[in-house]
């Protein structure tokens, strides 16, 4: 469990750091949290020729709350995005989905930003930014640019980061008021991965509700669909919603066989749903 | 010796061993660097799990810029012999793959460099042309007429068969009014210690000799095996523990083939070699426990009174037999009977090879897999004839009054009360409301469950209990085997303070505060004033075939000689005194740091300057005194006898037993469990140190509630290795575990001097088949396999609706 040799760079600002990725590209890897990194290094898995170490860029560990956006920078740690006053008051979803990534020493390390760029399918981050419609900043040397979650996360551990990008932030609007939120996953032991996660939100808007759904491992990505106009008591999954977690194709593995997640995808989306459309009008913001 | 006389044992003494572990100041095997030149060791290992190797080619690796060498198979088995073990099948079994691999995994070569990064990179430029077997991973399998045969001198995969006959189970079956049968399966499972395995081996020359150093836990009965190996007298190989080993669970038994391996290599090298095995390498190639496919049948009379057992073991034991199997089948064969007094047995053992990872020690050790058909099938024949599984269980309890009680397989229980014990369990988990609970949910549609298990846990290992593998004429010709000998050391210097010497290679488990309290105790001092050193140098140190850290050791045996010798000592001490106060021996005490005559509290010597004059004024002492104060204690409890000529061995020297009861909500829709009340019931004689055996109760239990929910080491079809991480080997984390209420029970063992019962194994052994046993309960149903996922028993719930 010794990585292959590599050059190790940890460069203090931003405009250092991107030539670096502009040169190496797929040869580079960003070092935030090294919590999937550091053991995909280690087992060989990784094989970069040099590793950019970001944690000491100050610019990126920011949260700024703006009037219809927050930006969450991409070196904030989980843990400090969990215990956000600003983030629990108008990204309640994410920080809901946030309790659920390992455990809070874990947090203590792991960064926003890479959990986002990892995208591993079953992660709470990027379902919960996908779900509540959020953006991911991309800077390199040629620009910024922000890409919608939705074209983001492509696939198991693939995303539409070009080689000499890094994602540096990532944007959410400010949650509707009125909007109540939920979050659930299943998995065998705390603190895991979880087999199927699912994030709802519920906005009533005079006698009828709008609901977002998103639904994590069960495909290589994170899944969502937003329904609108929905008549305003919801026992059940809304036709559109049931179609839609039918129409998924769900992974089988070890973990779990297609039935299994198919299982857990709809009990967990009535689940979400229920809960989401109950907090409408009591969720603080 | 009884309560009360005593300051120290029974107290709560804070472990001496942590403030170093708390500030980072103990060592492990990978701090030392006990000799200068030390290079360090990569494997190449393995990728199929079957496979002949055509051709090794090593010069790319050589060319890499600080690497020193590379050691292939064919190098090691040049100078080495193959390791050998109780079963005489004519396997070659070399630590490292010499011209067929067997398992994923297996070592194939061994680089030497630097350090490990650059060992790592030179083991991937290493070309090994492989022609790929066919494989087979399953037991059952593998006894098949076209399955592929591991080892070809075998002829088979079935490498081990005996049956065995105990009283006439036979009438038994033919008489009984019910027969309940179950076949089982076990996975193949992996206590998986903090610290991996690690060792530094060094040749030198004049005279040619080894010196290992390692987190190795015994039994020291391997030493012999591994200088047979190496080719060497045994006062040539030389074994030093690491000071500090960070948990071991049986496991760091099995670093014994890569000790022998290191060494061998360090002579082709001509340099110390160092390893540290990473987890990567210890979850695919160091040890784990059995995989079986194992059948068992009870025999009932119309009053539930079990009146036979007739078993079926298929031992799955990996690619290779490693000593000391064919053990983990063994180990609980004298008491097959389990808590019962049934007196009609017979057994089949089969041990088959197939493209796994060999198997060896892991907690619980065989109590796993045996209590795990027993009490299924206890519980099975309980719903079945309409009893209630305590009461299925009191039935049938060997009866209060008749211990020592020696079991039809020669197992000899040294004390107990089971039916109390059940009571206090009953009591503590507050059986008959979790009854009512159940009823009340079940009309409610909901899925609730009752698991119940009750077993003894051998302790202090007869050495010759392997040896049941051999026929009674075999055993005859091999010559006598028995006991299991501890050897302690206490030691008075000539300024005064005591250190005792342990040969029981503790990993984490607290024996040197045990031991200063004992040693406390005896000479009238502080257990803080009293040093114990616990690691263990075959060349410097004392040691017999048993010492080690296994089969809860500790507290059967080994108390035993630490009081011998400090006993030894006070005497003394005591004679000493007396003959500088000029009283008679009898009326010396020692107390409070001081040698005083009884009854006279202000008179009276320190004891450090008792001890001084067997140091500095030899002229001084009585004539029968030798100078000195240093006494070695050697004792095998007098129950460890040898196997008779039919088949039965007392196996081990105290039978502590524990009830555990597990209630248990199954949810339909995801199939998770929720433990709603987990009891469990210990009778460890008299307890040592309450902080300690708590401690022991809390892990055996948490070892079991990973077995039963979570870990299996899998294999495909093809013997590919998928539980390669943690993310795929799950272990539960404290957030996991389910609290637990749990009491002791205390009838103390008449066989050593402390009355303490061994205990470590504890909840391991119980809690995988407790868990199987509510869940069944919950479900109604029979056909329960380990571990319990959650898609497991979702489809176990529902599995009239799955197509």
């Amino acid at each position: 469990m010794k990585p292959v040799p590599f050059d190790y760079y940890r460069p203090d600002t931003l405009e250092e750091t991107l030539p670096l990725l502009a040169e190496f590209g797929e040869d580079a890897l960003i070092l935030s949290g090294g919590l999937s990194l550091g053991a995909m290094l280690n087992m060989r898995v990784a094989r970069p020729q040099i590793v950019i170490d970001i944690n000491r860029i100050g610019g990126l560990a920011g949260i700024e709350r703006e009037d219809k956006w927050i930006k969450i920078g991409a070196m904030v740690r989980q843990e400090k995005l969990a215990r956000s006053v600003d983030c629990w008051e108008v990204v309640p979803l994410l920080v809901k989905g946030l309790k659920n990534v390992g455990h809070y020493q874990t947090r203590s390390r792991g960064t926003v930003g890479g959990s986002i760029a990892h995208a591993d399918p079953s992660a709470e981050m990027p379902l919960c930014l996908l779900t509540i419609g959020g953006e991911v900043e991309l800077s390199s040397v040629h620009g910024v640019r922000q890409v919608p979650a939705k074209e983001f996360f492509l696939g198991a551990l693939e995303t539409s980061c070009r080689e000499d990008e890094m994602v540096t932030a990532i944007y959410c609007s400010l949650q509707a008021v009125g909007t109540g939120t939920a979050f659930e996953e299943i998995c065998e032991r705390k603190g895991d991965f979880a087999i199927v996660s699912a994030a709802a939100w519920a906005r009533r808007e005079g006698e009828k509700l709008n609901i977002g759904l998103g639904l994590g491992g069960v495909e290589d990505k994170p899944v969502a669909i937003e329904v609108k106009n929905l008549r305003s008591s919801c026992e059940f999954l809304p036709s559109e919603i049931d179609d839609f977690v039918h129409s998924l194709n769900p992974l089988q593995d070890r973990r779990a066989s297609e039935q299994y997640r198919r299982q857990l995808a709809i009990y967990l989306s009535q689940k979400v749903i229920k809960s989401a459309v109950g907090r409408c009008h009591s969720e603080a913001y | 010796m009884v309560d009360g006389k005593q300051k120290w044992v029974g107290q709560e003494v804070p472990r001496f061993e942590d403030p170093a572990l708390l500030t980072g100041n103990a060592r492990f095997i990978d701090d030392l660097s006990p000799v200068p030149g030390i290079r360090h060791v990569s494997f190449l290992r393995s990728p199929y799990s079957h496979a002949n190797i055509k051709s090794i080619s090593v010069e790319g690796a050589i060319a890499l810029p600080g690497v020193y060498n590379v050691v292939t198979g064919a190098e090691i088995a040049a100078i080495t012999d193959p390791l050998v073990s109780a079963i005489r099948a004519p396997i070659k079994y070399y630590p490292i793959a010499v011209d067929r691999v067997r398992y994923v995994g297996e070592p194939v070569a061994l680089v030497v460099a630097q350090d490990r990064y650059v060992a790592e990179d030179a083991a991937e430029l290493i070309e090994v042309e492989y022609e790929p077997l066919q494989a087979v991973v399953d037991p059952v399998k593998a006894l098949e007429e076209e399955a592929p045969i591991l080892h070809r001198e075998v002829e088979s995969n079935l490498i081990h068969q005996r049956q065995f006959h105990y009283g006439q189970p036979d009438i038994a079956f033919a008489d009984a009014a019910h027969i309940v049968k179950l076949d089982w399966r076990y996975p193949k499972q992996l206590a998986t210690p903090m610290e991996t395995f690690g060792a530094v081996a060094y040749f030198e020359r004049h005279p040619d000799r080894y010196t290992v150093w390692s987190n190795f836990q015994g039994p020291y009965i391997l030493q012999p095996i591994m200088a047979r190996a190496l080719r060497t007298p045994g006062n040539l190989l030389r074994l030093v523990s690491a000071p500090f080993s960070g948990g071991s669970f049986g496991v760091k038994q099995a670093i014994f083939p890569y000790m022998v391996l290191l060494a061998a290599a360090s002579r082709i090298v001509q340099c110390p070699l160092k390893w540290t095995e990473d987890r990567l390498e210890h979850l695919m190639a160091s040890s784990s426990s059995a995989d079986r496919a194992d059948s068992i049948e009870a025999s009932f009379d119309e009053d539930g009174v079990l009146t036979g057992l007739r078993y079926n073991n298929c031992v799955n034991v990996g690619a290779y037999v490693r000593a000391p199997e064919p053990a983990s089948v063994y180990r609980m064969h004298a008491a097959s009977n389990g808590c019962y007094s049934v007196r009609n047995i017979s057994v089949e053992n089969k041990l088959v090879t197939t493209n796994k990872v060999p198997i060896g020690l892991n907690r619980g050790y065989g109590g796993p897999q045996f209590y795990f058909g027993l009490e299924r099938v206890m519980e099975i024949a309980a719903r079945r004839l309409g009893v209630d599984p305590a009461e299925m269980r009191r039935r049938n309890f060997i009866p209060a009054g008749s211990f020592p009680y020696k079991a039809p397989a020669g197992a000899i229980y040294d004390s107990g009360n089971y039916g109390e014990a059940l009571d206090l369990l009953l009591r503590l988990s507050g059986y008959k409301n979790l009854k009512l609970r159940r009823e009340d949910l079940r009309k409610k549609g909901r899925l609730y469950g009752i698991g119940l298990g009750v077993g003894v846990e051998p302790s202090g290992s007869n050495m010759a209990y392997v040896t049941l593998a051999q026929t009674p004429n075999e055993r005859k010709r091999a010559g006598g085997r028995s006991g299991g000998t501890a050897v302690s050391n206490v030691v008075i210097d000539p300024t005064g303070t005591v250190t005792v010497n342990l040969d029981s290679t503790p990993a984490g488990q607290g024996h040197n505060t045990v031991a200063a309290q004992v040693v406390a105790d005896i000479l009238g001092l502080e257990p803080t004033e009293i040093r114990v050193n616990s690691g263990l140098d075959t060349e410097l140190g004392n040691w017999s075939l048993a010492s080690g850290n296994y089969s809860n050791r500790f507290a059967s045996i080994v108390v035993s000689s630490i009081t011998c010798s400090a006993e030894r000592i006070a005497d003394k001490l005591r004679k000493l005194a007396a003959n500088m106060l000029e009283v008679a021996v009898e009326d010396i005490e020692l107390d409070g740091g001081m040698a005083r005559v009884v009854g006279i509290p202000d008179t009276g010597v320190p004891i450090g300057r008792v001890a001084a004059t067997a140091h500095w004024d030899p002229a001084s002492l009585p004539d029968d005194l030798e100078p000195g104060l240093n006494d070695i204690a050697y004792i095998s409890p007098d129950v460890l006898g040898t196997p008779d000529s039919l088949d039965r061995v007392a196996s081990a020297v105290t039978f502590g037993y524990l009830f555990d009861l597990a209630a248990i909500e199954i949810d339909p829709e995801t199939g998770r469990i929720q433990v709603d009340c987990y009891a469990s019931v210990h009778d460890v004689g008299r307890v040592l140190n309450p902080t300690i055996v708590e401690g022991q109760i809390r892990g055996g239990f948490a070892h079991g509630f990973g077995a039963a929910m979570f870990e299996e080491l899998s294999y495909d079809s093809e013997g590919n290795f998928l539980s390669g991480t943690f993310a795929d080997y799950l272990c539960p984390t404290a957030v996991d575990l389910p609290s637990i209420k749990f009491e002791h029970f205390r009838t103390d063992t008449p066989k050593n001097t402390l009355g303490s019962k061994g205990m470590g194994d504890g909840s391991s052994m119980l809690t995988p088949v407790v868990m199987a046993n509510a869940v069944a309960d919950a479900l109604g149903c029979d056909d329960i396999e380990l571990p319990l996922t959650m898609e497991k028993v979702w489809r176990l719930v529902n599995e009239g609706d799955l197509k």
